[in-house]
């Protein structure tokens, strides 16, 4: 029970803490909530009538998943970007030399980053029982969606934290973000279907975790999707973006575990 | 008295570089330690390893009798640490602050609480609580840095260079808090300084230079180990001069910066003969107590400041 609340506090302390840092800086609602709801109605409307899928499906419609998607890569960034402030700051030195073991310091940050982004994300998905876009959903599915959309936090957050643990500035961050977590979303099948691409980008959008991570999405939102035509694909989606999880918040938790 | 702090032959390298050489000492509860050393000297490396941020790579460190590696949760929870630059969270308020604080280290409700209202009467920030601690001045921000390393009763609390940065008034007013906290928290206290007024404040003193510990003792005895006074003065031709006092009087004779510098413990009876054999010559003559200053160009060759 002492053991239990040596974690419990720490963690509500972090959580808490990134909750209120983003209601104090109203700006990165606009970056990771503004941003995403114009991209897609532009974008959208834009590619709507242009756009053929296997599923008759406009391209707004197709589209929605993916800037969900994006929705929690971007608060996911934004949250794990402050590592590094915090670092500068001076704030995280505080936090290293208190008795809280590592692993629950990376919790705390990831299941804020997660919880934030989660948060923004059930916000976008109102907008699915809106007529701006006709999807139909049960309360199981919705469930469902909302448990994949935590699962897809959490390991791009934890993602965001074994990167930000080693760097020592935003630029370089910012860079790593243009190669690495950026593509992660375009390639997930987000932003075009995996039905008629090249080989080589078959593979790269096969190769990629968060792929998995969108499909499973998308089996909530629509009866059928990318990779997934039966129910194994489903549970080998999830074993995946599961394992995708926990390898990144190991290896987040290995880094931060290293002292100077 | 138990000890505090024990140090072993700690060394550390940055590569080829040898930032703590050797380094042994140690502090009983209740003391307070001050760590003495110009820029390089180690004193911050040494600050990194005892607050746990850097791994030590050869010797041992003891604290309350607990060793150092192995044992690092309770090591955490018996140091509190006050680093140089701010760890304060200056979008959240003062209060924000120490609560975050409290529950990293299991504080929380009515007991937390009460912990926060009895730090901040006692820095006397208790009407700031409400306020962003970016707004807080230095010196109130400084209080509020020594209230969070204070919060879960640290017996040992360790200050890395605490008043850089600070007024004069508010480097007084915090020696003053300083004080305070170690009768009313019965906390052992370190710190690492430049600043000789500083240093002078700690009860023994370790003077580090390149990486080794080259003097260690309380200041008085550090600075009547040299010798009590020293006489000043200032003439035409300071070569001629100090050759010649040397040889007549059998003392130690230097020049610094123009100025001629003898060590004495009587300077009264010095300065009397030395006026009567080259009145002629001194334009200038004073004699004053010998200072950590003193004390630190005699263990290492250069001045401190």
């Amino acid at each position: 029970m002492v053991e239990l609340i040596t974690i419990i506090l720490p963690v509500y302390s972090l959580l808490r803490r990134e909750f209120v840092l983003f209601y104090r800086q109203k700006s990165r609602i606009v970056g990771t909530v503004l941003q995403p709801l114009i991209f897609w109605i532009v974008i959208g409307s834009g590619l709507d009538k242009s756009f053929i899928s296997r599923d008759n499906m406009g391209y707004s419609e197709f589209f929605f998943p993916g800037i969900i998607l994006m929705v929690i890569l971007f608060t996911s960034v934004f949250s794990t970007i402050s590592i590094i402030e915090d670092r500068r700051a001076g704030f995280l030195q505080g936090v290293l030399v208190t008795p809280v073991s590592r692993g629950t310091i990376v919790l705390g940050k990831i299941l804020g980053g997660t919880l934030l982004g989660l948060m923004q994300g059930i916000l976008f998905l109102l907008l699915a029982f809106t007529p701006l876009i006709s999807i139909e959903l049960s309360v199981i599915r919705l469930i469902l969606l909302v448990s994949y959309m935590f699962l897809i936090g959490f390991s791009l957050t934890g993602l965001g934290v074994l990167i930000a643990w080693k760097m020592d500035s935003i630029q370089g961050y910012h860079g790593i973000m243009s190669v690495v977590l950026f593509p992660l979303w375009i390639f997930s099948g987000a932003v075009f279907p995996a039905d008629g691409v090249p080989v080589w980008l078959f593979w790269v959008m096969k190769l990629n975790p968060l792929s998995y991570g969108l499909d499973l999405m998308k089996g909530c939102l629509y009866d059928s999707s990318g990779f997934q035509s039966s129910p194994n694909d489903t549970i080998l989606a999830l074993t995946l973006m599961i394992l995708f999880c926990l390898v990144n918040f190991a290896v987040a938790v290995r880094f931060a575990q290293c002292r100077a | 008295m138990g000890t505090a702090l024990k140090i072993d032959n700690l060394c550390y390298r940055y590569g080829d570089r040898l930032a703590l050489d050797n380094v042994s000492f140690a502090c009983s509860e209740q003391e307070s330690l001050g760590i003495l050393g110009p820029n390089g000297s180690g004193k911050t490396t040494l600050f990194r390893i005892l607050s746990t941020i850097a791994e030590s790579q050869s010797g041992s460190i003891q604290v309350f009798g607990s060793d150092f590696e192995g044992n690092l949760a309770v090591v955490r929870r018996s140091i509190g640490v006050v680093f140089q630059s701010s760890s304060l969270d200056m979008k959240l308020t003062v209060r924000e602050n120490l609560k975050h604080q409290g529950l990293f280290y299991g504080f929380h409700g009515a007991e937390l609480d009460s912990r926060i209202d009895e730090l901040l009467e006692k820095f006397g920030i208790a009407e700031r609580g409400a306020d962003y601690a970016g707004i807080l001045s230095g010196g109130l921000r400084r209080r509020l840095e020594l209230a969070k390393g204070l919060l879960h009763r640290p017996r040992l609390l360790l200050l890395d260079e605490p008043t850089t940065g600070l007024d004069p008034s508010s480097r007084a007013d915090f020696w003053r808090y300083i004080d305070q906290i170690r009768t009313s928290e019965n906390a052992t206290v370190i710190f690492t300084t430049h600043l000789i007024d500083e240093a002078d404040r700690a009860d023994l003193l370790a003077i580090l230079e390149s990486g080794q510990v080259v003097a260690f003792a309380s200041p008085k005895d550090l600075r009547t180990g040299i010798c009590q006074e020293f006489v000043v003065l200032e003439c035409d031709d300071d070569d001629r001069l100090s050759t010649e006092v040397g040889q007549d009087f059998d003392v130690t004779v230097e020049k610094v910066d123009g100025s001629i510098r003898i060590g004495t413990n009587d300077s009264g009876k010095l300065v009397a003969d030395l006026l009567a054999k080259y009145g002629d010559s001194i334009h200038a003559i004073h004699s004053r107590k010998t200072t950590l200053e003193d004390v630190f160009f005699a263990k290492t060759g250069k001045w401190l400041n």
